[in-house]
């Protein structure tokens, strides 16, 4: 199939490779700095006290919603920028996916574009909903 | 233990998780869940967050080498990423209803299957013929570099391929783990991909597929910041340096010892699970 492509179809496939690529590495690098910024930060003013992660809590914080996480940045809240770094790494994925979204509809691939909104869908239903 | 220390270890912990996994091939995120609820006695709902977590960052950092490589198949990735988050979001969604050993009985049996796997040798299966209707109309057949040169291949059952990948997201939803062995189990033997296709692929959509049950387990309280960031930087470390040494290294003798230690890992789990320790 592929030796039936022409070759500029196939420079755009490797365009795209090339994106995506760069694409997660600089979400994984910000995220990590952020969150590792953060973490310094919170260990900074925490680090001696006793954590009790063997007891579940699971009450709602607002660590646990996007909204939450940036009210709390705001507030330069050191857990908050934590979570704001591991909000930014579960973003990354979701970020790829509406990539790839864009490049099959430049390309008028209809198929894979309807392909990728499901995922896309399904991606923001869980991050946004839940 | 201050949470200072506590994060020390758990880093220390992560990254000989997420070294040994990308040596072996195996992934790191399988053994995260053990070492922090068997090691550090974290409750399996925070293990499963950070864990997951911990899954994205490397799937993310190894899929940007992958991709530019030309190995990854994007068209066969997104297809069977809608199987994937599906999946996903379904063993998310019955996590909250299922008791924490009941899951660690689960995370068992995983892990013996993954051991299993990690000890059987890897051969292509490349297919000629006829093209495969329905992988001919989604336009899923590709190339492959080799070092002679661009390789072309068939995909083959697609819809046993796309069935396996639903329990794949679901087996990543419910235990917090790439579950990278059953998708390259669907694409290598069920898609018959050739085997480096498979892996990087199945890397590819574990990112996606994490991503999927993270924001669900974001919302309910299962990240932790204080125990997801030492381990996803740790794993991620691991991973980075793992990758490095990996061109020379006999990696078949590894995968070996590391696929018993799993296996004695998952016993334990077991055990932990039935009688409710955990």
């Amino acid at each position: 199939m592929a030796a039936g492509h022409a070759s500029g179809h196939a420079a755009d496939e490797e365009r795209v490779e090339q994106m995506v690529g760069n694409l997660l590495r600089a979400g994984v690098l910000i995220a990590a700095i952020v969150a590792f910024g953060g973490g310094v930060a919170f260990l900074a003013r925490h680090g001696s006290s006793t954590p009790a992660y063997h007891v579940f809590r699971g009450e709602s914080t607002m660590l646990n919603t996007l909204g939450g996480v940036l009210h709390g940045v705001a507030a330069l809240n050191t857990a908050a920028l934590v979570q704001f770094g591991i909000v930014l790494l579960i973003a990354t994925p979701v970020a790829r996916v509406l990539l790839t979204l864009i490049a099959f509809a430049l390309r008028r691939d209809w198929m894979y574009v309807v392909i990728s909104a499901i995922v896309l869908g399904a991606l923001m239903f869980s991050l946004l909903g839940g | 233990m201050t949470l200072l220390q506590l994060d020390g270890l758990l880093f220390l912990g992560a990254f000989a998780a997420g070294l040994i996994g990308a040596l072996t091939g195996l992934g790191g995120g399988a053994i995260i869940v053990p070492l922090l609820t068997l090691g550090f006695g974290v409750d399996i709902r925070y293990a499963i967050g950070a864990s997951l977590v911990s899954v994205i960052a490397t799937s993310s950092g190894a899929a940007a080498a992958y991709v530019k490589e030309g190995y990854t198949n994007l068209r066969v990735g997104m297809l069977l990423e809608v199987a994937t988050t599906i999946g996903a979001l379904s063993g998310a969604f019955v996590a909250a209803y299922v008791a924490p050993n009941v899951i660690a009985i689960i995370f068992g049996l995983v892990l013996l299957h993954a051991a299993w796997e990690g000890t059987r040798r890897h051969l292509d299966h490349i297919v000629h013929g006829a093209p495969d209707r329905l992988a001919m109309v989604l336009r899923l057949d590709s190339t492959y570099p080799t070092p002679e040169g661009p390789e072309a291949y068939q995909v083959r059952h697609v819809p046993l391929g796309f069935g396996l990948m639903y329990v794949a997201g679901v087996l990543s939803g419910l235990l917090g783990i790439g579950s990278g062995v059953v998708k390259v189990l669907a694409m290598d033997r069920a898609m018959r991909l050739p085997f480096k296709v498979s892996t990087t692929t199945s890397n590819f959509m574990i990112g996606v597929t994490a991503a999927a049950s993270a924001g669900l387990y974001l919302h309910r309280g299962y990240i932790e910041p204080g125990l997801a960031l030492p381990t996803m930087l740790g794993v991620l470390c691991g991973a980075l340096t793992g990758a490095r040494a990996l061109p020379g290294l006999k990696t078949r003798k590894l995968r070996l010892i590391f696929s018993v230690v799993v296996a004695a890992i998952a016993f334990e789990m077991l055990y932990n699970g039935f009688s409710g320790k955990i």
